[in-house]
């Protein structure tokens, strides 16, 4: 595997090529903030917690550190004012849905204990809507029995028609899920034999 | 059936088809775009065959179900060739009149002709009504001539010829030479130059390579794509077929929205015609170059334009964006080098490779060359597609060929490139139009929608309603655009309803912010436009909202009806048009509109014939007070 040379908040390292801006940073032990992450999977872009700043031909540009290769020579600013506005508007997006999970962690380095926003109403469990449990129910265990369901403002997670029959009970989605919210659903799928399409309730404006 | 073998062939299939036809017959162009034949077209076609008959006249008169011509405002529109007798809003009843004066003894029907806003004459060639007189239809205007269903009728105008001299006289590089000097730019929206895609597909190394139409277009108001895919397909085509060859494409898509059903409908039509005449499949035109179309109906979702989403779609999978950092030029479909262009883009291309380069790059601006078909729609005299010249004024396309603001009411604003474009106010009349100069006033050309607003549009109400329509439409995939949607509606709300405080606009505009910073693809990215645009240019609307006030008396919430005791007679015509039993008062005294119980739906003031009734806003300041300390936050 061929060696870049990279910066990343000044440290210069050298990186694998075809490996992320995020997986190069850790490897420096630079240490960016990810919800939808997960080495195991395939790289989603979705959370946006991961933003960082890069700069190459001098031209600055904001990107998702999950999803952006390295490059001979980028550079890399994991913190900047543009960097730390995003995710403490993230931050506070996400406490305004979900109490718990691992953005709570996030807004507390930012000094984020309320959310400016308010509360979305979510009568079960939260979630964040990382898509975790459907990507690792697909991408490793390529069963296919959790997905989402609905679109823009009205997306949550369910499980598939039929889903007893698919989901193998392995139950190792519950570890990727740090909201519990799979673990409610799966619950459900337990309590009805015969599933219609479980959504949870659909949230409201 | 004529299989053409060689481009000899085509040549000598045109040349025959001019021969047999004859400028001097007598032919009726009815239209029957989609705006035409919801106002009944169809019927009037009937009714013209029905008459033909009764005549005899069915072997010397022709009749064309056309597409659309694009003066919607006036449909259904019948030309009468070779006058060119332009007759508007023409029902079945008209037709009887239209055949013994025009077509038995070539008289107008005067009633039936347009009117001239301005002198109030009348006006008998299609080609002199204002509308189309300052237009430049160089991609749209064939559709009048055309009858979708007909690849002859689109071969008899030449069409195919492109195609023909690309293959049989250019190098695929010269092609793509061509399309770049012509500096042809994506009609779909970013405006990115479509040559150097092409090149990037072309020079990228994996294979296959594939090429799609992208006619996904679902701006609220905006339907060229549609227009164009429904009343010219060869055109697309066609373009399509020699940016393939250029590319090195043997396998193309068109991807149409399942809710243009006749657009699916006249371009599978299209694409048997084509593949039967030996201009798709194998060795076409005898050229060795191979190409097949294949048409992927969309489930309707908006977001789906989106290219990298829309390659999903047609991958079988979930319509949704994944970051590009790797262009979809390089890695689009099935992993595959895909160039994407918009409908409008494709249809452009044959007249490049035609009339050359130069010819093109001569219309327009240097930096934004050719035409641009507009949807001009809203508060304007002539609605309808519009096509121009870029570089052309707002002024123009809204006063020279729209015909103004109807009922002599003022311009507030024009709202550009859809959803996620911005509005501009009236003080940018003049601007010139290109994809430049609307993007440096916080807007985008888009696919070419074109709002125009008058003095009666709230501009807080015009973002939340622009804002809705995304929040339903963004795909939810990443957390800034969806939920930063949510957020950023449920403020609006706010503020059109009159409970929203001052910390909550900074909110809104540091929101919008990071939105724009850090969704994931461009619709996201493009989400806080109606918000900054308008907050930019109407900052004043927002603030009377924050105060209880609605300065167009738009918002419900902040409006009132209220009767004028110095000029209500008391004739009670009022208190019988209110559904709620809202008014009250005694025969022939002042009568009351009980606020509490109206619904606002404004029947008292249209009934009223003494224009008593009175719309007035922030009289609600103290009710609305009193509603937000009870607790609704």
């Amino acid at each position: 595997m061929t060696s870049l040379s990279v910066t990343i908040d000044g440290k210069t390292i050298q990186a694998d090529e075809g490996t992320s801006v995020l997986q190069s940073a850790k490897k420096a032990g630079i240490i960016i903030p990810t919800l939808c992450h997960d080495e195991a999977l395939e790289p989603y872009g979705a959370c946006r917690f991961c933003m960082v700043e890069i700069e190459k031909n001098n031209r600055k540009k904001l990107v998702a550190s999950c999803c952006y290769p390295v490059e001979k020579g980028l550079i890399v600013r994991t913190k900047t004012e543009n960097v730390d506005k995003i995710r403490k508007i993230l931050a506070e997006l996400l406490l305004s849905v979900s109490p718990s999970g691992a953005h709570v962690d996030i807004a507390k380095q930012y000094g984020i204990v309320q959310s400016r926003f308010k509360q979305t109403e979510n009568s079960e469990s939260p979630c964040s809507l990382c898509g975790l449990c459907v990507r690792y129910c697909a991408e490793v265990k390529k069963k296919n029995a959790v997905c989402f369901v609905g679109r823009g403002i009205d997306r949550t997670i369910a499980l598939v028609p039929g889903a007893s029959d698919t989901c193998s009970s392995c139950r190792e989605c519950f570890n990727v899920c740090d909201a519990g919210k799979i673990v409610y659903l799966v619950d459900m799928v337990q309590e009805i034999s015969c599933l219609p399409l479980q959504s949870s309730q659909k949230r409201s404006i | 059936m004529e299989k053409f073998s060689s481009v000899e062939d085509l040549e000598n299939h045109h040349q025959n088809l001019l021969s047999r036809r004859d400028s001097k017959k007598l032919s009726i162009a009815i239209c029957s775009g989609t705006g035409c034949h919801a106002y009944a077209s169809e019927k009037v076609v009937g009714a013209f065959e029905e008459q033909l008959q009764k005549h005899n006249l069915t072997v010397s008169v022709d009749i064309k179900r056309t597409g659309c011509h694009g003066f919607c405002e006036k449909g259904p529109i019948v030309v009468i060739y070779p006058h060119e007798f332009c007759y508007c809003k023409v029902t079945p009843q008209d037709v009887s009149e239209i055949v013994t004066q025009t077509i038995q003894q070539g008289k107008p029907v005067e009633r039936l002709l347009y009117t001239d806003q301005k002198t109030g004459k009348k006006i008998t060639l299609e080609t002199e009504i204002p509308f189309y007189k300052n237009q430049t239809r160089l991609i749209f205007g064939n559709n009048r001539k055309i009858d979708p269903k007909s690849i002859d009728d689109y071969i008899a105008l030449g069409g195919y010829a492109g195609l023909a001299k690309a293959l049989s006289k250019m190098t695929p590089q010269q092609v793509l030479d061509e399309v770049k000097k012509a500096n042809l730019r994506g009609r779909g929206g970013g405006g990115f130059p479509a040559g150097k895609k092409w090149e990037t597909t072309k020079n990228a190394a994996e294979e296959p390579k594939y090429v799609i139409v992208n006619c996904d277009e679902g701006d609220p108001g905006a339907y060229m794509d549609r227009s164009l895919m429904e009343g010219n397909p060869h055109s697309v085509l066609e373009g399509l077929l020699i940016g393939a060859y250029a590319i090195g494409a043997h396998e193309g898509y068109v991807y149409v929205r399942q809710e243009y059903p006749l657009a699916v409908e006249n371009t599978e039509h299209a694409i048997r015609q084509a593949e039967e005449h030996g201009l798709l499949g194998k060795n076409i035109l005898g050229s060795g170059f191979d190409f097949n179309i294949k048409v992927h109906r969309g489930a309707g979702a908006f977001v789906s334009g989106e290219s990298s989403a829309l390659m999903s779609a047609i991958e079988g999978r979930v319509g949704e964006p994944r970051p590009k950092y790797i262009h979809t030029a390089v890695s689009g479909l099935w992993n595959k080098p895909t160039c994407l262009n918009n409908v409008e883009t494709w249809a452009n291309v044959p007249f490049i490779i035609n009339n050359s380069a130069q010819w093109f790059a001569s219309m327009g601006t240097p930096n934004s060359t050719g035409t641009k078909i507009f949807s001009l729609v809203g508060n304007v005299n002539n609605t309808g597609l519009v096509e121009v010249p870029m570089g052309i004024t707002l002024r123009e396309i809204i006063y020279t060929i729209g015909g103004g603001i109807p009922k002599g009411k003022r311009l507030k604003a024009v709202q550009t490139g859809g959803p996620s474009g911005g509005c501009i106010p009236e003080k940018y009349l003049d601007l010139t139009i290109d994809f430049d100069e609307l993007y440096n006033v916080g807007s985008m050309m888009g696919s070419g929608g074109m709002i125009v607003m008058d003095e009666d549009t709230c501009m807080v109400d015009i973002a939340r309603y622009f804002v809705n329509f995304l929040a339903q439409e963004s795909c939810g995939k990443c957390l800034p655009c969806r939920e930063g949607l949510r957020q950023m509606l449920r403020i609006l709300n706010d503020i059109t309803s009159g409970t929203a405080l001052e910390e909550d606009m900074e909110l809104l505009e540091e929101l919008s912010e990071v939105v724009q910073m850090s969704a994931l693809c461009a619709l996201g990215q493009s989400a806080p436009n109606p918000i900054l645009s308008t907050l930019k240019y109407f900052r004043d609307e927002y603030e009377a909202h924050l105060r209880g006030e609605c300065p167009a008396k738009v918002c419900k919430a902040l409006t009132q009806y209220e009767i004028d005791p110095a000029k209500c007679k008391g004739c009670g015509l009022c208190t019988k048009n209110c559904s709620v039993e809202a008014i009250e008062g005694k025969n022939k005294s002042v009568h009351r509109i009980k606020n509490d119980m109206c619904i606002k739906c404004g029947n008292c003031l249209d009934s009223c014939k003494f224009n008593a009734v009175v719309k007035t806003t922030g009289k609600q300041k103290e009710f609305l007070k009193k509603q937000i300390t009870v607790g609704t936050r």
